[in-house]
């Protein structure tokens, strides 16, 4: 099959479908792209299945060249994208011809840029996903991140006509964010002084982020556990070790652990910490999981309600 | 049993404070009970020594909802049999050559290698929880007279089937890692292979047994030294 050829892979670009469900009995975590609001976005404006392939580029540095017409549209962190040497505009769709040569650059704002083409790529599942994941060696191509040489398979599929994003729907990925965060798990056991302390503290990103865990510094926050059984891990939790210091576990994390929790990240706000740098600054706001399920509810609506315009 | 927030799609059901094997058979009924009622929301579940995580689908359902059907699926487990969940046995070549801890875990303990390996054999084991890694079932609990703290310096490469102890819990490596257990024997069955069906041997709540083999019978069964 013809599809894309890998000229300069980038730092971590990796190929993604929506996540790896199901599978945590085997101890397989979830993956998935780090900002699904940016990767969603890629897909619809192409008419893709929602859980179409497409690639996750972090930081930036790819160069791919194609070997089909097709159509493609780049979302997520503001880079700056060449065909062919000419400047390209984001979160719009545009099309490409057999032998021009599209570079994705380094973010200038944001951190991680979705690439997606007509149809999706075309990558066998493992346990009912595309998406690959390092650590577990599984998804994508023989579960590695993209290599110079690689082939990405895909159809030759142009769009009729191309479409953009309006620019008021297009996210902004602004250096500080508010995390909102549905408190439970071991919740309890911070007593009030360190709640007030979580929650009323600016905390930084450290350079220990990775699509695992974003480690953060800032006010040490303790609990009074000692030790505690090793249980299972959902998106966006707040590990707080015996350092004092949060951990946000991110798509990767590890299925199970045995550090305390103070609530969850909701996964809105964990696409934007995504696009977050070291230094740069969060804060946490808690709220309740009905509020939590609303917030979900709305931007799934206003999703659905907003269409791709012609451009 | 409670039933707590987790996450905006997660709750997680505390069945005890402490595992033990009836909690544990409790835990796989609960999984089974909740994917026989209302699989349609369920997105993943993440069994674990004395807990559940369930994560449902935010499009499919609500907190309010899941509660209630929650609630009515964990109905009825406190008469669940703790013999409940396959027994599965485990060839295990023990050696000094294949289990480089032993002889530290026998000393430990004031007693023999000969013993260790009689004593890691006699007992049922239950699959309180897999993570880690794929395929990395943690077993529980070994005897206390063969139970040993991690190494202080983990090793950078355990071989693909190392068959290991850390305090009361032993498992079998699922691939090569590196590893902070002490290793004890190795297993010649892969216990995560993504291209078979199943993908592992075992799942959490299956009763666990090993079993020595000799040097050739490890090697007949495709084990690697």
């Amino acid at each position: 099959m013809s599809g894309f050829s890998v000229r300069q892979p980038g730092l971590l670009s990796l190929l993604h479908d929506r996540g790896r469900y199901g599978a945590h009995k085997l101890g397989l975590t979830t993956g998935g792209p780090l900002d699904f609001v940016a990767f969603d976005w890629a897909n619809r404006l192409l008419g893709n299945d929602a859980n179409a392939t497409c690639l996750e580029v972090s930081f930036g540095g790819l160069a791919l060249q194609a070997e089909l017409d097709t159509s493609f549209v780049i979302t997520g962190a503001s880079a700056p994208c060449r065909l062919n040497g000419k400047p390209l505009e984001q979160w719009r769709t545009t099309d490409i011809k057999a032998g021009d040569r599209l570079e994705i650059g380094f973010a200038t704002s944001g951190t991680r840029v979705y690439l997606a083409v007509s149809g999706g790529f075309d990558i066998a599942p493992s346990f009912g996903s595309s998406s690959t994941v390092l650590r577990e060696k599984i998804g994508g191509l023989k579960g590695d991140k993209l290599q110079a040489g690689d082939h990405l398979p895909c159809a030759a599929r142009r769009l009729p006509k191309a479409l953009c994003l309006p620019a008021a729907e297009r996210p902004d990925y602004a250096s500080e964010v508010t995390l909102r965060v549905v408190t439970g798990y071991q919740q309890a056991a911070f007593n009030a002084t360190q709640q007030w302390r979580f929650f009323n503290s600016e905390y930084r990103l450290t350079d220990r982020c990775d699509r695992m865990g974003f480690r953060l510094e800032g006010e040490n926050v303790h609990s009074d556990i000692v030790g505690m059984l090793s249980e299972g891990i959902c998106l966006g939790a707040i590990q707080i070790p015996a350092d004092g210091q949060p951990i946000v576990l991110m798509n990767d994390r590890q299925t199970i652990g045995g550090y305390p929790k103070i609530g969850s990240v909701i996964a809105l706000d964990t696409a934007r910490l995504a696009q977050l740098s070291p230094g740069d600054k969060v804060r946490f706001e808690a709220i309740s999981i009905e509020q939590a399920h609303n917030i979900h509810t709305l931007a799934r609506a206003r999703f659905l309600r907003c269409e791709p315009q012609p451009c | 049993m409670r039933i707590e927030i987790a996450g905006q799609n997660a709750f997680i059901i505390y069945f005890a404070e402490q595992t033990s094997a009836a909690v544990s058979a409790q835990i796989q009924a609960a999984v089974d009970n909740i994917l026989a009622s209302m699989r349609e929301v369920i997105v993943d579940l993440v069994p674990s020594y004395a807990s559940l995580l369930v994560i449902f689908d935010l499009d499919r359902s609500d907190p309010f909802a899941m509660r209630r059907q929650l609630r009515a699926a964990l109905t009825g487990l406190d008469g669940v049999e703790s013999g409940a969940g396959n027994l599965v046995t485990l060839p295990v070549y023990y050696s000094l050559e294949s289990g480089p801890d032993l002889e530290v875990i026998a000393e430990r303990g004031a007693i023999s290698v000969e013993q260790v390996i009689e004593i890691h054999q006699q007992q049922e084991y239950r699959v309180y929880a897999i993570g880690f890694a794929p395929g990395f079932a943690y077993l529980g609990e070994v005897d206390e007279r063969i139970a040993a703290p991690r190494l202080a310096t983990p090793r950078q490469k355990v071989p693909r089937g190392a068959v290991a102890i850390a305090d009361r819990q032993t498992a079998v490596y699922p691939a090569v890692s590196p590893g902070g257990w002490n290793l004890i024997g190795l297993c010649p069955q892969r216990m995560f292979d993504p291209n078979a069906e199943p993908s592992m041997p075992v799942k959490v709540g299956d009763r666990i047994r090993f079993s020595a083999i000799d040097r050739e019978q490890f090697l007949a069964q495709g084990g690697e030294l």
